[in-house]
């Protein structure tokens, strides 16, 4: 049995929001830079390097990539051979991400009550989901996520006999219709199978994947190939503005259904697809 | 060719950009974002005044990060503009001229820039730390419990936008969209 103090829990939660929102994973760096590359129209072009530039500048002046540095979304992948020491784990999880949004200077987006609308002022409560797992690993990822493109994200409960096309149908209309909203070029986090609340989750966690490794499953590789293409002809380009880049990557998660359904989760997230990840 | 305009805002100004423009902005600007927006329309039907001088003003649709002690500003982007199509026509008919976002407008917001002369810019979203570099003073005016949300005037130099809507209704969104669809 390992022991795990919730002061150490916090510490890491604390960086960890910090760090995800003055700096992007490579694999987005990376991605931004190609992208500039192979775009043609001359707006999109332009979008592009201010978008590298202004990676650039968060980086040099300590300053979030973006102003919204969102809703903190937490995952906890937790081994059952780990003790937990100290606080409440939930109760230190949101001190982590309070302490992280004050003292990173971030901005605070959450309300208290979806109607009533009052600022916590602290960025709490952190979206929090556990794993529990075998041995005694402790994984924590913060993915702190943006409104502008969570807004934009949808699910829809097809009918099995709509198949592969009423999901190509699903996603693909989706980023026509909402895309130019979240700041393209987009990642696009889908979710299939599972149930309402389950296929949400796989889209969330479709966006952990870096964007250029794809599924395991072949049939599912394929799909996540062809989507990205079809997108990237949809002529939204960066920031709506026209353009071939579109998005930068798709990823799929998928899970068993129930044979009555097949439901579809998009995930619309901005090229400020921020998360990061720490074993303690 | 980037060109530089000065606010306020007049129609000798508004009349010459068109839909494609990249513009650098130089003066003040207003922020609002959704909840000043709902204060202030609701300040107006209660026969209340608001806190932005309307006339020939902009207003830049924005909630920035906190500033450090060395800093302005924190970081400083566009939030999505339609959350404020419901209250944008009745600023319009008072007077204001601009606005800056980022994505889609809705008829109704179009057909009242056709009708008051008004443009909407659009800053880079995701860019807030390279656009917080082009402003250099901030005060807040009104609604300070707010906080991000806060009605801020801003001094900017040379903000870069794109005219994505003109007065004359010609729409970024739409003409290039098209121009690279290929499916």
């Amino acid at each position: 049995m390992r022991i795990i103090n919730t002061n150490d829990i916090i510490e890491n939660i604390k960086e960890m929001c910090i760090e995800a929102n003055l700096y992007l994973s490579s694999d987005m760096e990376k991605a931004i830079k190609e992208s500039v590359k192979i775009e043609k129209s001359l707006i999109g072009k332009q979008v592009l390097e201010l978008l590298d530039e202004n990676m650039l500048i968060a980086k040099d002046k300590n300053i979030p990539i973006c102003q919204d540095t969102g809703m903190a979304v937490v995952f906890i992948e937790m081994g059952q051979e780990i003790a937990i020491e100290g606080d409440l784990l939930e109760d230190a999880i949101n001190e982590g991400v309070r302490r992280g949004y004050k003292e990173g200077f971030l901005r605070k987006s959450v309300v208290d009550d979806p109607l009533l609308r009052n600022n916590t002022k602290d960025n709490t409560p952190a979206i929090i989901h556990y794993n529990i797992v075998k041995g005694d690993t402790f994984k924590i990822t913060i993915a702190p996520k943006g409104f502008g493109s969570e807004n934009m994200s949808r699910i829809f409960m097809l009918k099995p006999s709509d198949g592969v096309d009423g999901v190509k149908k699903a996603i693909i209309n989706t980023v026509d219709e909402l895309g130019a909203n979240a700041c393209p070029p987009l990642v696009i986090g889908v979710g299939l199978g599972g149930t309402f609340e389950k296929c949400a989750f796989l889209a969330k966690k479709a966006l952990l994947r870096p964007i250029n490794e794809s599924s395991n499953i072949d049939h599912i590789k394929e799909l996540e190939e062809t989507l990205l293409n079809e997108i990237n002809k949809l002529g939204v380009g960066p920031q709506g503005l026209g353009g071939i880049v579109t998005a930068l990557g798709l990823n799929i998660e998928t899970f068993p259904t129930h044979i009555a359904g097949l439901p579809v989760a998009v995930n619309i997230c901005c090229h400020v697809n921020r998360h990061v990840t720490r074993e303690l | 060719m980037i060109r530089e305009i000065i606010t306020p805002l007049t129609y000798d100004i508004i009349k010459n950009l068109k839909a494609g423009d990249f513009i650098n902005i130089t003066g003040k600007i207003y922020t609002a974002r959704d909840s000043a927006h709902k204060r202030m329309i609701t300040d107006l039907e209660n026969n209340k005044p608001i806190p932005i001088p309307l006339e020939g003003n902009i207003i830049y649709y924005m909630g920035p990060t906190p500033a450090k002690e060395n800093q302005v500003i924190g970081s400083a982007g566009p939030t999505t503009s339609n959350r404020m199509d419901s209250f944008a026509p009745t600023l319009m008919d008072l007077g204001l001229k601009g606005m800056i976002g980022k994505g889609e407008r809705s008829p109704e917001v179009i057909e009242s820039m056709e009708k008051n002369n008004v443009i909407y810019f659009a800053a880079i979203g995701g860019a807030g730390a390279l656009l917080s570099k082009h402003i250099t003073n901030v005060k807040v005016i009104a609604y300070d419990d707010l906080g991000t949300e806060a009605i801020r005037e801003l001094t900017v130099d040379k903000l870069p936008v794109i005219v994505v809507i003109d007065d004359k209704g010609n729409n970024l969104y739409k003409l290039e969209k098209d121009k690279y669809r290929s499916i």
